[in-house]
């Protein structure tokens, strides 16, 4: 017969582990709100810049007239040869399968490619933590770089030399707490001049899309060479399931989390540079667009660093919901157990007592 | 700043707004604005030429209601029409959110790099870093 104040020990450490996992769906629900907001925060640029581009598309020499080629080395397009992955995950776990989930995606892509080389830059904790037990880091010089913001040490390889097919050439970790564009776009800088001087021929992100609680997946998209200007190279792409979709969704509503978003702004932003009138421009189209094409990575690589953030806040919260929901069941039969147990003592000591009375 | 500037002009405004990837810094009526333009500061006032510019590093000034106010930015763009001018920045910085310790250790350490004589510094880089640090420093004197 199970010992009643063992269960009622048991019961008071799941009521204590349910009021932390509901605090920390709180916490998650609050981080995601903010994060959302960020997100959004980051679209009218986004959205200006697509634009600007598009229309210099049409007016800037893009392609050189007599090969047809494109004439920035960001559009160019190479056979694939080597190729670069950014793998964002979280820094955090406890948020479900949100990190394996990311590194199974990964792993895929990896093997979709087999045979080539793949050099993988990881940004997040958990992912850093998996892939360096996985993959050798890239034998590597590093130099100090002049920047204003910070001193960047950059990573330089040396052409040629690999530690393997398959190796880490760069850990960003702990960038996630506040993702500043100033990351993004180092991150940005240093794969695009990679890419410019041909050590390798793609760019894909990997990460975990988040346009709303239930408008999640998981996608690799393709950032360089850039196909077209303001669509989403996306090669893979994992739908969330119906029932995640209705746990998360309950989740963000026992945490007051709205499951849509206002878009404020959008709509003028859309309008930016298409207004039907002949600009003046002060440089040279070619040269604008030279000096913007840069940035559409940047904010690419943005978008996928501030949307997987929202997307692990959302992820923490699910899990932390059903985490709480489950130490309530437990609770409640672990009380059953209880009185149960409770009631067999005293009906034991009754029976103890007639038996004991009818001897005498 | 623009004392030629009539009465009668004074009630036109028309639409500023700066938007960096992390926020919208500006979005109101203004009289005036002055934009860094690579060839060139631009001064506009309502009813201007339609116009697209990239901007250099520099400051944005405009006028609202009648109050001056300036703007840190690093490298931006811009387009102009008539009744809106929309600049799209990296960093668009108030004076009063310029972290002036770290602009003068900027600019230190730009100068220091273009001073050392090392063959290895990127020179341009280095430029580039202590004209934003400078930048920084002029518009944070001055007051929002």
């Amino acid at each position: 017969m199970p010992n009643i104040l063992d269960i009622r020990r048991r019961i008071r450490s799941v009521i204590n582990t349910r009021q932390i996992t509901k605090a920390m769906k709180m916490v998650s629900a609050a981080k995601l709100r903010r994060a959302q907001d960020r997100a959004l925060a980051a679209r009218p640029y986004a959205q200006m810049l697509t634009n600007v581009l598009k229309s210099l598309v049409a007016r800037a020499e893009i392609y050189d007239s007599e090969s047809g080629k494109p004439k920035h080395p960001l559009l160019a397009q190479r056979e694939e040869k080597n190729i670069l992955l950014i793998v964002v995950t979280g820094d955090k776990g406890l948020a479900g399968a949100f990190n394996a989930n990311i590194i199974k995606a990964a792993a895929r892509f990896v093997e979709s490619k087999s045979g080539k080389n793949i050099d993988i830059e990881a940004v997040g904790r958990k992912g850093r933590d998996f892939l360096r037990r996985r993959y050798p880091a890239a034998p590597v010089q590093t130099r100090c770089l002049a920047e204003a913001e910070e001193l960047v040490e950059q990573a330089e390889h040396a052409i040629g030399e690999r530690a393997g097919n398959l190796q880490i050439t760069g850990e960003h970790i702990g960038i996630l707490g506040s993702v500043g564009f100033a990351q993004a776009r180092a991150l940005a800088e240093n794969v695009s001049e990679r890419y410019k001087r041909e050590e390798i021929d793609a760019v894909y992100v990997v990460f975990n899309e988040f346009k709303s609680v239930i408008a999640q997946r998981l996608i690799v998209e393709q950032i360089l060479p850039i196909e077209q200007i303001g669509e989403q190279a996306v090669r893979l792409a994992e739908e969330m399931t119906e029932e995640e979709k209705k746990r998360a969704k309950d989740a963000a509503i026992s945490a007051g989390v709205g499951l849509r978003r206002e878009r404020p702004g959008d709509e003028a932003a859309a309008q930016f540079g298409t207004a039907q009138v002949d600009y003046i421009y002060e440089q040279p189209p070619e040269e604008l667009f030279r000096s913007l094409l840069p940035k559409y990575v940047s904010i690419q690589i943005f978008r996928a660093l501030l949307e997987s953030v929202a997307a692990e806040h959302a992820a923490r919260m699910t899990a932390m919901d059903s985490a709480t929901s489950n130490a309530t069941d437990m609770i409640d039969s672990l009380t059953l157990v209880m009185n149960r147990a409770r009631q067999a003592k005293i009906t034991k000591e009754i029976i103890e007592i007639v038996s004991g009375a009818a001897a005498m | 700043m623009a004392d030629w500037l009539t009465a009668d002009f004074m009630a036109e405004t028309f639409q500023l707004e700066v938007v960096t990837p992390e926020k919208k810094v500006v979005n109101a009526p203004v009289e005036e604005v002055q934009i860094p333009g690579k060839n060139g500061y631009l001064g506009i006032l309502p009813g201007h030429a339609p116009l697209i510019t990239e901007l250099s590093v520099g400051e944005i000034s405009y006028r609202e209601n009648a109050t001056e106010r300036h703007l840190a930015v690093a490298w931006g763009f811009a387009e102009v029409l008539p009744e809106k001018v929309t600049v799209l920045a990296e960093t668009a910085e108030r004076p009063s959110e310029i972290d002036v310790e770290r602009a003068h250790k900027a600019k230190a350490r730009a100068e220091q790099l273009l001073t050392s004589g090392d063959i290895e510094v990127d020179v341009e880089r280095a430029l580039d870093a202590l004209h934003r640090a400078e930048t920084r420093l002029e518009v944070a004197q001055k007051s929002q």
